[in-house]
């Protein structure tokens, strides 16, 4: 321990070595390299056991009949976190945005600039929806990697497989901890139904909040064209005759692929990276790791931002109608 | 005789479902490439445009993914 306080200490120092701020120093690199031999050592010594991925959510516990799911837990923890992170930025707001109230003022103005470069000073009354579907998922998704959320839950009894556990007790409390040794053939090992799993992962998710976004579009078009909105799907009376009664239709069917595109998106993207996560967690232990966090931070990212951003240019597309295509 | 095809099925479905977005994806970033070298002022606009065309494209293999975790793991 005290090797590493020493080494620590030389990192975070820079080394005296004329070294410029920014550079890795010769004691940086032995520290990087002595990290990942401890690391490689406790890969090769504490395995980790794949857990059984499955694509519904598992039930946590259910309120008179209906399942409480551990993507509903998610969800309910995101709208905690953002109700009570608003409760405490707006609580003393000042004129002049200092701390806190800055950052988040900041955030707000970049997602208004692009709702107003995309729609015009029209477009603003996309933006409540379009930021709430944005923040919503960003946190959700960004909180999904937080460590706990698919290891820390109940012990079920796996269908088939499994994995043994080990019971250790911590304050008087029993723990069961699941090991990576897979049971028997024809025995019934145990597998980790997990409080908290990403919100996204669940498709119902991605579902409802595709239903949102088209339905929304269809009323946005309705209350920006009247009835004439609806003439893009039923055209009884246009300049073609039949042909303009089959372009409708395949306007309608192409609503109805705009809500299996959005959802299966967010939910293939999110629930491929739960998978990812897992699964190279059990392949190399606390190494590989890292990087896949890293992705898994861009691309809950770029999915918030995809969700919100082609939900903001369907509406956008739907006051105007196919009339005039330019934009100023 | 039976042969357990589930896991070829879903490698193949990956597999031959990642061909097509990869080079649609790699002809949108060309063509992005060379709008940009061509008019280096409007990168910004150029560069939102390519990463909403990449996304619609990659979503085509994200379904493709789904189809491969669903014959795999349900």
């Amino acid at each position: 321990m005290e090797v590493m306080q020493e080494v620590m200490d030389d990192v975070m120092g820079g080394g005296e070595e004329g070294c410029a701020s920014g550079c890795i120093t010769r004691t940086g690199c032995l520290g990087i390299i002595i990290l990942i031999v401890v690391l490689g050592f406790m890969a090769a010594r504490f395995p980790v056991a794949l857990p059984e991925i499955a694509l519904p959510a598992e039930p946590i516990f259910a309120i008179g009949g209906f399942a409480i799911t551990n993507t509903l837990l998610a969800t309910w923890l995101s709208m905690l976190v953002l109700v009570v992170g608003s409760l405490l930025v707006t609580r003393k707001l000042k004129m002049i945005p200092t701390g806190v109230q800055n950052l988040v003022e900041w955030g707000l103005e970049v997602l208004l600039n692009l709702v107003e470069s995309v729609g015009g000073s029209r477009g603003r009354q996309f933006f409540p929806l379009v930021a709430t579907i944005f923040i919503f998922l960003l946190v959700s998704n960004w909180m999904g990697i937080l460590p706990g959320f698919a290891s820390v839950g109940l012990i079920h009894e796996a269908h088939h497989g499994g994995h043994e556990i080990h019971q250790v007790s911590i304050l008087g409390f029993d723990i069961n901890l699941l090991q990576a040794e897979t049971v028997g053939e024809h025995e019934t090992g145990w597998t980790v139904f997990s409080f908290f799993r990403s919100a996204a992962t669940d498709l119902n998710t991605c579902l409802a909040l595709a239903l949102i976004s088209v339905v929304m579009t269809q009323v946005v078009g309705f209350r920006a064209q009247g009835l004439r909105y609806f003439s893009k799907f039923v055209n009884f009376r246009g300049p073609m005759g039949p042909i303009d009664m089959i372009v409708g239709l395949l306007e309608t069917v192409s609503e109805l692929a705009k809500i299996v595109s959005f959802s299966f998106r967010l939910f293939g993207n999110i629930f491929a990276g739960e998978v990812l996560l897992a699964v190279m967690a059990f392949i190399i232990p606390y190494l590989i790791s890292v990087p896949f966090m890293g992705l898994e931070i861009f691309v809950g990212f770029m999915q918030a931002f995809v969700f919100a951003f082609l939900t903001l240019i369907f509406m956008h597309m739907a006051t105007f109608g196919h009339g005039p295509e330019t934009e100023e | 005789m039976e042969i357990d095809l589930t896991a070829l099925a879903a490698g193949l479905a990956i597999g031959l479902g990642a061909l097509g977005p990869g080079i649609g994806i790699g002809l949108l970033v060309a063509g992005a490439m060379q709008a940009i070298g061509r008019n280096p002022d409007a990168a910004p606009q150029i560069q939102t445009n390519m990463i909403l065309g990449i996304v619609f494209a990659e979503a085509i293999a994200i379904y493709a993914l789904v189809v491969a975790l669903i014959i795999k793991f349900v």
